[in-house]
């Protein structure tokens, strides 16, 4: 609620004129019975046409003004809907691409995802809804209040003593309804991870002939998503018919009653027939805030899935700026560096190393060694849980995380390509000149292939780069990482899918052409045994350190690695 | 995964021609509209005892709603005789009575209600059921064209669309008519000169309707669709959230996000804004109904009282038109009522027809009806004069041909580009051929089932792709009927066990999405004892040696020589102990085999292999 109070606050102003007029158009149209009463009971037996026609044109007036009313309140309420999902949305973008590696982790992806859309989408269309609806309800409700207090306060007391039992079902059902959609929530975010990740592994299926099992796979995911609605969905159907008993039961109370206190005269008939037509006024409103309820229970479950992940973010930007570089320490320092992704098991274990700027680190090792997991810390997606990691001499917990990682250049495992033009892609969206991008993409040796596409650097690439060869996209993610001319430059495991001589122009080109300190991950020895120094990694430890002849000589692993693979890695 | 696709580019997302065009539109959109009601009635009346049940229970329970209101009102009627002479015992009585039809309504409504959520439930159940199938049927293409998060948008925000306009304002359109009808009936009961007002005011409130959901629709059709863009948008870029951020380009992605979400709230706006002035207009053309129907009702009132020589359906008494006005407004709330449910039903159509076109996207074309069902395949290829290009522009096969006999270890090597993936692509039939024919063991592939086709490869791809589940359930994928012991046996051969069972819950570990706990290596070790596990004829291997780690090497190389073994193999190559290997190596170059033979013969030959050969020494 504090979230979605905080998100609407920049709206109130345009709200409450809104809501204003709703106010004035809801009042003109309660006028309506008014003079209609008061021509059939007043003017008509007056016998005077013209009285007839001045009145009916009031009626006429009054619809128009109400209509009026009513159009431009039910936009400004859209306006307001449009204008706080908007920022909803913008901050919650904004919080889940700044979340840390560790917390998309315990998000997950197609929770993330789901938040975004199905969650915002709940929100936004409630806060429409209650500004269309939420008013005239509750006025109906207070006036009718008001009116029967004065009409007869003995009975109106009846109906007072409802209302609080109307108000703990109203609120004992929205509190049982709230986990029941956070569930209906979670279970979109089931649904939505296998509908993901079928329409990414569909050729594993299909080569698999898994249509069947994942269409039960999918069928889970439907059923708890379809039992979870269900739910919900029932609990929230009781909330009319018991708001509709509770007001009739005092409707036949101020009956009976009524009918006692007529008898011994303490009211009179007319107050009971006037008293009855408020009351039912007074129910219909009921049901539409108990309509209102309902979906409140589906906004706050999603509002609060929202503001999960925005509270997050908001947490964990803490890091202190502190300390200066030293451009003339070592570029890369490991010291004990230690560090596990689920506290139980250390996936690196005290690794220390320094690399002098300029300089080539290769790192090597059985999968799962720990070779990614080190790079992740130098960039900072994690924190070492012991020992520093340092870039120029100063700890990357004390670099503003812009200023750290604006000094890389990094091709991932599985790195991505979005669907926009070949130029765009390496540009990624930093401000750099036609010419660096021509000229990442030759040092990457992508420049070849992408001459031969008729539109060249604005060839149209598909989303995750279905339309370019897995080498192609290779060398396009080296262009990227080459193109913001970074100090250091990683590449993990990026050059798997070149063949032979393309890797060794790479390198080649790299060593020449640029300035930077570079950190090459990889299977293959012939990627790495240029490097200054090579690290080969095993469970988390670097059991040998030194160049590939050094290795050779001194590391029976990396002699290893090295005969297997000789005249080895070969074309694609 | 995506390694392997070679998709032709501009995926079509929906379509905004019907908003650029609406005056050619208007005769093809009413044709449709009328199909997509059709089709959407259809998933409703599928459950025609539910429907019936909820049709009995709005009535019954609309006439007790109706019927209360008579019993209070001879309640008051005791009571209006004033002190002293209520019969207290009569009004008690009705009072109990109206306890009982009360409870009763709500007991009824109650019941409605909850039916409602289970019919609507199952639709939706279908609705999903039905787009997840046909989304298995559909060929790779699709997927390699088509944002994965727009299609995750059907999935959910459309059905659910789709669904609350089908549950709600399709019932609900009934239940009104029928409560319209019979307000009608006690009108002209009353005064069917008066009814006449009517005859000006509904059909008004009709055609205003029908105008306005004429122009909403576009744009209900344009909501639909912004948000599905949307969603695309922050699929893709969630997907490659790390890149983002190691590349500090949040700001400009975020701005991106923004544009997109500035069209989707603008797209829901902009239906809003014209969805709302429907209510209050219907509303205020009911109002001048009634307030016509007043002054008239009052004058001919007057006339009669005066004596006027009326004929006799137009004389009027006051209580006449005070009834008449009654009835009028009951008519009006239902009116109003389908004015708004009209407007309701174009965003459901809307999202139907997003839902609708997914499900009429083209499957892969149907096996044909005589197809051999391939069994005991021996694993002998043949390609013929093979043409193939993803899109008619860019040929990326020429005239291909090659024959393979069973058993062999074919290896493909050649430059990036060159077309290696494409021909796994054919081999697996993900796509068929533009020319030219390729047979299995003697058999077009075209005319062969493609669930017997694909039974017969197992396959090792370099992207590798597990989902949320144990790792035995990743490793057992292709072949539920394994058991535990086999799966371990074929973890043990793909040597991934003892990492594994070094997991706190082996192989009951839940591997979380896209697999964040295990190294992309330890994740490849996987899908290889996937593919250890399977029994099949023919297996297909893309550069998956790549990322396997170098120091168990050898021992995948002797595990992958055991599954090559006995079998045809397709190997797009890296290592040069598996090419050496190979039976025959196919040098592929701009789509054409330009030389094959064994590693030796081909170094003999001095051509384009021995010159990528030799460029690894220099």
């Amino acid at each position: 609620m504090k979230m979605l109070l905080r998100y609407l606050r920049p709206s109130f102003r345009v709200m409450s004129f809104g809501l204003t007029v709703k106010v004035l158009a809801t009042l003109l149209e309660l006028m309506l019975p008014y003079i209609l009463s008061h021509i059939l009971d007043v003017v008509v037996p007056r016998h005077s046409v013209w009285q007839i026609l001045l009145w009916g044109g009031a009626m006429l007036l009054a619809a128009l003004g109400a209509y009026f009313g009513n159009v431009i309140a039910n936009r400004n309420a859209a306006r307001v809907a449009r204008d706080t999902s908007r920022r909803i949305r913008h901050d919650l973008f904004h919080a889940t691409m700044h979340l840390s590696a560790r917390d998309t982790d315990r998000f997950t992806i197609p929770s993330l995802e789901s938040r975004l859309t199905s969650d915002t989408y709940n929100v936004h269309h409630f806060i429409g809804m209650m500004q269309r609806i939420g008013v005239r309800a509750p006025m109906l409700l207070l006036g009718g209040m008001v009116i029967t207090l004065f009409l007869d306060w003995r009975l109106a007391l009846i109906m007072l003593a409802i209302l609080p039992l109307i108000g703990i079902s109203v609120f004992v059902i929205a509190r049982r309804g709230l986990p029941l959609y956070a569930k209906t929530q979670s279970a979109v975010d089931g649904m939505v991870r296998v509908v993901r990740e079928d329409c990414q592994g569909v050729r594993v299926v299909k080569a698999l002939s898994r249509e069947a099992y994942e269409a039960e796979r999918f069928d889970g995911a439907n059923r708890a998503l379809v039992g979870a609605e269900r739910r919900a969905g029932v609990l929230m159907a009781a909330s009319q018919p018991l708001m509709s008993v509770l007001l009739h039961v005092g409707l036949s109370l101020v009956i009976g009653l009524g009918a006692v206190f007529v008898q011994g005269g303490f009211s009179a008939p007319g107050r009971i027939i006037a008293f009855m037509q408020y009351f039912t006024l007074m129910s219909t409103a009921m049901s539409i805030v108990t309509r209102i309820f309902a979906q409140y229970s589906k906004c706050m479950a999603s509002a609060s899935r929202i503001g999960e992940v925005i509270d997050t973010y908001a947490n964990t930007r803490d890091t202190d700026v502190r300390g200066a570089c030293d451009e003339r320490a070592p570029h890369i320092v490991f010291e004990n560096v230690s560090f596990s992704y689920n506290g139980r098991r250390d996936n690196l274990k005290n690794i220390s190393f320094s690399l002098p700027r300029g300089g080539t680190l290769g790192v090597i090792g059985v999968t799962g060694s720990g070779k990614t997991t080190l790079t992740r810390l130098l960039m900072r997606f994690y924190d070492a849980d012991r020992g520093r990691v340092l870039v120029a001499g100063r700890d990357v917990r004390d670099y503003d995380e812009k200023d750290l990682r604006a000094r890389f250049g990094i091709v991932m495992q599985n790195d991505f390509i979005y669907a926009d033009t070949v130029a765009e892609n390496i540009r990624f969206g930093r401000e750099i000149p036609d010419e660096q991008i021509r000229r990442a993409a030759h040092l990457a040796q992508a420049a070849e292939f992408i001459e031969q596409f008729p539109e060249k650097y604005e060839h149209p690439l598909t989303s995750k780069g279905t339309n370019v060869s897995g080498g192609q996209r290779q060398r396009l993610l080296i262009a990227r990482a080459l193109a913001g001319e970074p100090e250091i430059l990683i590449l993990d495991d990026a050059s798997s899918a070149l063949d032979y001589r393309t890797d060794a122009n790479l390198r080649a080109a790299i060593k020449t052409q640029t300035h930077t300190t570079t950190v090459v991950v990889a299977q293959r020895v012939s990627s790495v045994m240029h490097a200054d120094l090579i690290l080969v990694m095993e469970e988390g430890a670097v059991i040998a350190a030194g160049t590939h002849e050094e290795l050779l000589a001194t590391c029976s692993t990396y002699r290893e690695i090295s005969e297997s693979q000789m005249g080895g890695a070969f074309l694609e | 995964m995506n390694n392997f696709g070679f998709g032709g580019g501009g995926g079509g997302m929906g379509n905004s021609r019907s908003l650029n065009n609406p005056m050619q539109d208007r005769a093809q959109s009413k044709e449709e509209k009328k199909a997509v009601l059709l089709r959407m009635g259809k998933y409703l009346f599928s459950h025609p005892v539910m429907v019936l049940l909820a049709l009995f229970l709005m009535l019954s329970s609309n006439l007790l709603a109706l019927a209360a209101p008579k019993i209070s009102a001879l309640a008051i009627d005791l009571i209006e005789r004033g002190a002293g002479n209520v019969e207290l015992q009569k009004v008690f009585f009705y009072v109990v009575l109206l306890l009982i039809c009360y409870t009763v309504s709500a007991l009824l409504s109650y019941a409605l209600a909850v039916l409602m959520v289970h019919l609507s439930q199952k639709i939706i159940y279908t609705l999903r059921r039905e787009v997840f199938e046909h989304l298995a049927t559909l060929p790779v293409g699709y997927f390699d064209t088509h944002q994965t998060g727009d299609i995750i948008s059907r999935i959910s925000y459309d059905i659910d669309t789709l669904n609350a306009s089908l549950s709600h304002d399709l019932l609900q359109i009934c239940a009104s008519t029928v409560t319209v009808v019979g307000a009608l009936g006690m009108m002209l009961s009353i005064s069917p000169v008066l009814v006449l007002v009517f005859a000006v005011t509904v059909p008004a409130s009709l055609l205003f309707t029908r105008y306005k959901s004429r122009r909403v629709r576009p744009l209900f059709k344009n909501r639909s669709m912004k948000l599905g863009a949307l969603n695309g948008y922050a699929e893709e870029m969630l997907s490659g959230q790390r890149t983002v951020r190691a590349y500090s380009r949040e700001d400009v992605i975020l701005s991106r996000f923004d544009t997109r979400n500035d069209e989707a709230v603008e797209a829901y706006y902009r239906a809003d804004w014209y969805g709302a002035m429907i209510g209050p207009a219907v509303n205020l053309i009911n109002n001048f109904s009634i307030a016509l129907i007043t002054v008239f009702g009052g004058i001919l009132y007057m006339l009669t009282d005066a004596g006027a020589a009326l004929p006799a359906v137009m004389t009027m008494s006051l209580g006449g038109v005070s009834a008449f006005v009654q009835y009028s407004r009951r008519f009006a709330g239902p009116i109003n009522e389908m004015a708004n449910i009209v407007h309701e039903l174009q965003s459901g159509m809307a999202a139907a027809e997003r839902v609708f076109r997914l499900l009429d996207e083209e499957s892969e074309p149907a096996d044909k009806q005589d197809a051999t069902v391939l069994a005991n395949v021996q694993g002998k290829v043949d390609f013929e004069g093979v043409d193939f290009g993803y899109t008619p522009e860019r040929v990326i096969l020429k005239e291909l041909s090659l024959a393979v006999c069973p058993g062999m270890t074919v290896a493909i090597v050649g430059p990036t580009g060159a077309g290696k993936t494409t021909i796994i692509n054919l081999l697996m039939r993900f796509y068929d051929v533009n020319r030219g024919q390729i047979r299995l063991d003697g058999t077009e592939l075209r005319d062969a089932t493609r669930h017997s086709l694909r039974a017969a490869y197992t396959m090792v791809l370099q992207d590798t792709w597990l989902f949320y589940g144990t790792i035995l359930e990743n490793i057992t994928y292709g072949r539920e009927d394994a058991t535990r012991e086999q799966a371990i046996a074929a973890a043990k051969a793909a040597h991934i066990h003892e990492f594994i069972e070094a997991l706190p819950q082996g192989y009951d570990t839940v591997l979380s999405d896209d697999g964040v706990n295990i190294s992309k290596g330890q994740k490849q070790m996987i899908t290889i004892a996937r593919a250890m596990l399977s029994d099949a004829p023919m297996l297909i291997l893309d550069e998956a040696t790549s990322n396997v780690d170098s120091r168990t090497e050898q021992q995948i190389q002797t595990a992958m020589q055991k599954l090559m073994c006995g079998r045809t193999s397709f190997v797009i190559a890296h290592r040069l102990s598996t090419i050496q290997n190979a039976d025959v190596i196919l040098v592929l170059k701009d789509g054409r085999v330009i030389e094959s033979g064994t590693h030796g013969e081909l170094l003999q030959k001095g051509g384009f292999y021995a010159s990528l050969y030799n460029s690894q020494f220099s």
